[in-house]
């Protein structure tokens, strides 16, 4: 398994075998995938960056990556998303982008930190994602532990458990 | 938080609307059970500049008491780190000191 990032005089740098090549590679197509399900805007409104979305969105997931700016003022929260929902999906869009670029084929990468930034910023939206999918609270951490190997949901608590894990590493090494 | 000197003489009552439009805005950041400690933590330094010590205190805050207040200025501020606050993932919300 990988032993996740370390910074080197060249960037951040991490070995990935093929299995976890793939799951990468996968979770990011998937996260793309979901930040698409977001409803589009009018063509016109979206050419200037303002989405007509009123609402925060009813999957717990998207609801969870583009939450509500504004928790007691309804008309408020409808006009903080309106001008920033766009731009919020185009960032998590391209953070996705940059690590699908940068992950192609198994092996040793170096970053630069601005694309460790944006693997940050990805790792942490498919861990939300996944982590919202799993429904998990502050007493998860210990459930995973008396999860049984065959319990459907062990696959992806221990892809959770890996990402968390891949995520740490890279905070440590850009801090 | 510093604050101004008392003034010596009112020179005349303030509506309560002045009053309201003087409080300041914050931004609140709430727990959540999957962002991650040193993630949080490495946010508020890198969103606000704020040192290692103090982006840990408010992540403590916010681990313990459920919410903190990360900043506080005019409403488009606190907009403007509500929207980056967003894009790193964490739970952030504006709302006008009461």
């Amino acid at each position: 398994m990988s032993t996740g990032f370390r910074r080197s005089r060249h960037g951040l740098r991490i070995t990935l075998s093929a299995d976890e090549t793939t799951i990468i590679r996968t979770l990011m197509e998937q996260l793309l995938e979901i930040l698409g399900e977001l409803p589009p805007s009018d063509p016109g409104l979206a050419e200037l960056g303002i989405s007509d979305n009123r609402e925060a969105p009813h999957d717990p997931v998207l609801a969870r990556l583009f939450p509500d700016g504004y928790r007691d003022d309804r008309d408020a929260a409808v006009e903080f998303r309106r001008y920033t929902e766009s731009a919020l999906r185009d960032g998590k869009r391209e953070a996705a982008q940059t690590v699908l670029a940068t992950v192609r084929e198994p092996g040793e990468i170096t970053l630069d930190d601005d694309q460790a930034r944006a693997w940050l910023r990805a790792l942490n939206d498919v861990r939300l994602a996944l982590g919202t999918r799993l429904e998990i609270t502050e007493e998860s951490y210990e459930r995973m532990d008396e999860l049984d190997w065959d319990d459907p949901k062990f696959p992806m608590f221990s892809m959770y458990d890996w990402l968390t894990f891949l995520q740490e590493s890279l905070v440590r090494a850009l801090g | 938080m510093s604050s101004a000197a008392a003034p010596v003489e009112v020179e005349r009552p303030r509506s309560e609307e002045d009053v309201r439009a003087d409080r300041p805005w914050l931004a609140i950041v709430w727990n959540d059970p999957i962002n991650l400690m040193s993630y949080v933590t490495y946010v508020f330094q890198t969103v606000f500049g704020y040192s290692k010590p103090i982006a840990e205190k408010l992540m403590l805050d916010v681990h313990h008491k459920g919410r903190a207040v990360v900043s506080n200025g005019t409403r488009e501020e606190m907009e403007r780190d509500v929207q980056t606050l967003h894009a790193y993932g964490l739970w952030a919300t504006v709302r006008q000191d009461v």
